[in-house]
């Protein structure tokens, strides 16, 4: 049992100026964990997500990933790494077709260079065939398929949401990080949205990192949870241990309970 | 498979090249065309190269640069050096007219690695001043009197490198790497996190779109007779950015017809050069207030005639036409 | 000697610059727009001065006065009439409209009146030379650096201490908040622009008065320094723009002194550059913040 964590976060944290946002933090994730990551608004979860993507570099602390140290990679090399992600508010590429969107997240795996797109030459054809492809097998799985040509702005909300995680998926993740994916979705749709993740979780042996403000729904998907609040871990565990666990209580008193 | 996939329209691009390339050479071997004429011509082939290559840069990376008269310019001196002062063909100075603009934009490029937006734009702005004032201080090139060049400049040549241009840039955009240059226009951040190296196509847009321009420097500097500094002035950056906005940023065909409706128009109005500014500056905000998309948005020409399109020529052909 | 004459010519010029410099900062600070068509302001005011002095045959600080007043109106003009429409617009699109309106401005000057330049007359101020610590300055100098130190002794005047002041400095902090706070927040910009023009009108005048020539293309390049100052300095920041310009005045002059006159118009932007690359929040940074 005891193997190598995918990704181990040892006493990373950030300040910006005077303020640490995000500070000593622990956490170590197994390949096939699918772990969620609560904590009251404002406690630094996205902040910690940026952390791990390498949109902010850590002030103190390291990340490791796969045993390799992660601090100071630009966020695409992360992301060519394995952790892949999605953005709290949905930062799709608006102007770009649905199927393109998904497209652009799977270049980093294109076999063809510059020059051969040019020239036109063989390996441009037969590398854009199979981006086309492996594209639209990830917006079947989304059932985003019928809706390839439209402009990503265009889509209805939930539907970019997915797209979203389609676009991430296209990334070839060891490690997904999905930041409030059942965002501004009523509970048939969030429903839906939880098997979905549990589906390609499996299909593609993946180990799932979740931000999620709906307590009921981290509880019933996750296996372990961590607790973020004012930029501390405050509490690990298991559900049922994090729903008796007085800190992650007394975090949440005050704030309404979704 | 090839021929499928290219679609109908680069075939169809191939032909409309071919019989207007024809019709031109006929009426010039049939001295049908005087003086006027052609000048406009040629003048229409620069700054047609100058506005697609210009395209790259802010309408598919999203780079707003407004410095690229600069790699005119150091495309214009670096192939009249070639010619006039190395006696190598005219050929040889296109190419290092190119070559030596893309190592401008790889040096501009550079800086663009840490710059956005507004800051981006002055820096751009910045790097054009500089090689305006190197010039303007280098001896070897003439100073402020410029520099003689002879006149080389032939329709084939400008023809071939405008179709040249259009389908290089054409081709790079309509490709994983154009997609990319895109995913940075529309969001960095994203993209970033998609596992783009947006730094690597930022650079690798500038550099491509500044050997363009270079190559449209080659041909201006063996057309015109003489260059001097003062034809690469930030109002020339102006003008071809013009172009590019009024045509809609992100729109190759729109940059194309813009250019060439603007140049013909500038063409007329060039006894009243106040007035053709005041026309250019109106159109500018005008565009800005009431149509900031431009002409054509980020469509292409292919998309107008068509239901449903089909690969082709255009980023956005695929979309289906609302 | 001849360094030190420099370094005073720099300085006058630098308090040229440091004048257009806040308008650019100040307008940067609240509405975010690289506002190209200030230096165009800055000509606009030198005619004005022109004019006020010649046809309306008013001596120094009345057509100071007067053409302050009349930028202040031409700024709030442009701003309603073409950067209002646009603020939620995307930045390259108000970024290409001010270049328009720049444009616009030097072209309609020159299609009214030629593009001819002008001399102001060589009256306007007693010249004199001063010596001081056994160097002679004209007295020219020293006046514009006063003329010049009190304008901006007087903005942070208008900043700190009034209530306009304080509508500014909340609305380049966050616009929405100062509207929930019940700021007007169009008015605010409006000032903005007004006290920003009212600037470069007076530079206008302070650079016709010292160097006599003035043309329809005169703003372009001192423009162009100036927003060099005002990124130099910080940009958005009101001191950072005033010690920029300075800064910019005494490097340009020294470039001269050194030999290289030819290359001084370049030293702005090679300064630019650097500053964007090493050291983009500018000389005063984001600690000590103080945006308007």
């Amino acid at each position: 049992m005891e193997q190598q964590p995918l990704l181990k976060v040892d006493n990373a944290g950030i300040r910006f100026g005077g303020l640490r946002a995000v500070a000593d933090v622990e956490m170590e994730l197994h390949a096939g964990e699918l772990v969620g990551l609560i904590g009251p608004n404002g406690a630094g979860k996205t902040t910690f997500f940026n952390l791990l993507t390498g949109v902010y570099v850590p002030t103190e602390g390291s990340i490791f990933f796969n045993g390799e140290k992660l601090n100071k990679l630009p966020p695409y090399k992360i992301t060519r790494r394995g952790v892949s992600r999605t953005f709290q508010n949905i930062r799709l590429f608006g102007e770009l077709s649905v199927i393109d969107n998904v497209k652009v997240a799977y270049h980093s795996q294109a076999k063809h260079s510059i020059a051969s797109s040019i020239f036109r030459m063989p390996g441009h054809f037969s590398g854009e065939k199979e981006m086309d492809h492996k594209a639209l097998d990830f917006l079947k799985i989304f059932a985003l398929e019928s809706f390839k040509d439209e402009k990503a702005k265009n889509l209805p909300y939930g539907q970019q949401r997915r797209l979203e995680i389609a676009r991430a998926l296209a990334a070839n993740p060891k490690l997904l990080l999905l930041d409030e994916p059942a965002a501004g979705m009523n509970p048939q749709e969030t429903r839906d949205l939880m098997k979905l993740i549990s589906l390609i979780r499996e299909r593609f042996d993946l180990t799932v990192l979740l931000i999620e403000h709906d307590m009921p729904l981290v509880m019933g998907v996750c296996e372990r949870i961590y607790v973020l609040d004012h930029g501390q871990m405050i509490a690990q565990g298991t559900p049922d241990e994090i729903r008796n666990n007085p800190k992650v209580i007394e975090a949440y008193l005050g704030e309404e309970v979704s | 498979m090839k021929i499928l996939k290219q679609g109908k329209t680069f075939w169809l691009f191939i032909l409309l090249g071919a019989v207007v390339f024809g019709t031109v050479q006929f009426m010039i071997a049939g001295g049908m065309l005087n003086q006027f004429y052609l000048n406009t011509l040629f003048s229409i082939a620069i700054y047609t190269i100058l506005a697609v290559s210009l395209h790259l840069i802010i309408g598919i990376t999203g780079q707003f640069s407004i410095g690229h008269a600069g790699f005119l310019a150091v495309g214009a001196y670096a192939s009249a050096i070639m010619t006039m002062k190395l006696g190598l063909p005219f050929v040889v100075a296109l190419v290092a007219g190119g070559l030596a603009a893309a190592v401008a934009g790889l040096l501009i490029g550079i800086p663009s690695l840490r710059l956005k937006g507004d800051y981006l734009a002055i820096a751009t702005l910045g790097f054009g001043e500089i090689v305006r004032i190197i010039l303007l201080n280098m001896d070897y090139v003439g100073g402020a009197s410029g520099l003689q060049v002879s006149h080389l400049t032939t329709w084939p040549w400008t023809f071939a490198c405008v179709i040249l241009t259009i389908v290089v840039i054409a081709n790079f955009t309509n490709s994983t790497h154009g997609r990319a240059c895109i995913s940075i226009r529309e969001d960095e951040t994203a993209a970033d996190a998609m596992g783009i190296n947006t730094t690597f196509y930022k650079v690798t847009a500038f550099a491509i779109g500044a050997f363009f321009a270079g190559i449209a420097g080659a041909l201006f500097a063996h057309n015109f007779y003489i260059i001097q500094p003062s034809n690469f002035g930030f109002l020339k950056s102006f003008d071809i950015l013009i172009f590019v906005v009024l045509g809609g940023l992100g729109s190759l065909s729109g940059a194309v017809i813009a250019a060439i409706l603007l140049t013909i128009v500038s063409t007329f109005l060039q006894e009243y050069p106040e007035t053709r500014m005041i026309i250019y500056s109106l159109v500018l905000i005008l565009t800005m207030l009431y149509r900031p998309q431009g002409l054509m948005g980020t469509r292409e020409i292919g998309s107008l005639f068509k239901r449903k399109g089909s690969g082709g020529g255009s980023v956005d052909a695929k979309q289906r036409a609302l | 000697m001849e360094l030190v004459q420099q370094l005073v010519n720099g300085i006058s010029l630098g308090s040229i610059y440091a004048l257009i410099a806040l308008g650019y900062t100040m307008v940067y600070g609240i509405v975010k727009l690289i506002n190209f068509a200030h230096g165009d302001v800055f000509m606009v005011g030198s005619f004005m001065g022109f004019y006020s002095i010649t046809i309306l045959d008013l001596s120094f600080f009345p057509a100071l006065v007067l053409t302050m007043a009349a930028c202040a109106l031409f700024g709030v003009a442009i701003e309603r009439i073409a950067y209002k429409p646009l603020r939620n617009a995307t930045r390259i699109a108000a970024l290409i409209t001010a270049i328009g309106v720049s444009l616009l401005i030097e072209y309609g000057v020159i299609y009214f009146r030629g593009a001819q330049p002008e001399a102001y007359p060589g009256d306007v101020l007693p010249k004199e030379t001063i010596s001081l610590f056994g160097l002679s300055v004209s007295s020219q100098s020293i006046f514009i650096l006063g003329v010049s130190v009190a304008l901006m002794i007087l903005l942070q005047f208008i900043v700190h201490k009034t209530k306009i002041g304080k509508a500014m400095r909340a609305v380049s902090h966050d616009a929405d908040a100062a509207r929930l706070m019940g700021i007007n927040v169009n008015n605010t910009i409006s000032a903005t622009f007004a006290i920003g023009s009212a600037l470069a009108g007076a530079a206008g005048v302070i650079f016709g008065t010292y160097y006599i020539k003035i043309e329809p293309l005169m703003g372009i390049i001192p423009g162009l320094k100036a927003f060099v100052a005002a990124v130099l300095g910080g940009i958005g920041i009101i001191p950072g723009a005033m010690v920029g310009g300075l800064l910019l005045g005494v490097i340009e002059a020294l470039v001269s002194a050194l030999g290289y006159s030819l290359w001084r118009d370049g030293a702005a932007f090679v300064v630019l550059i650097l500053i964007l690359i090493f050291l983009p929040s500018g000389l005063f940074g984001k600690n000590v913040r103080e945006k308007v």
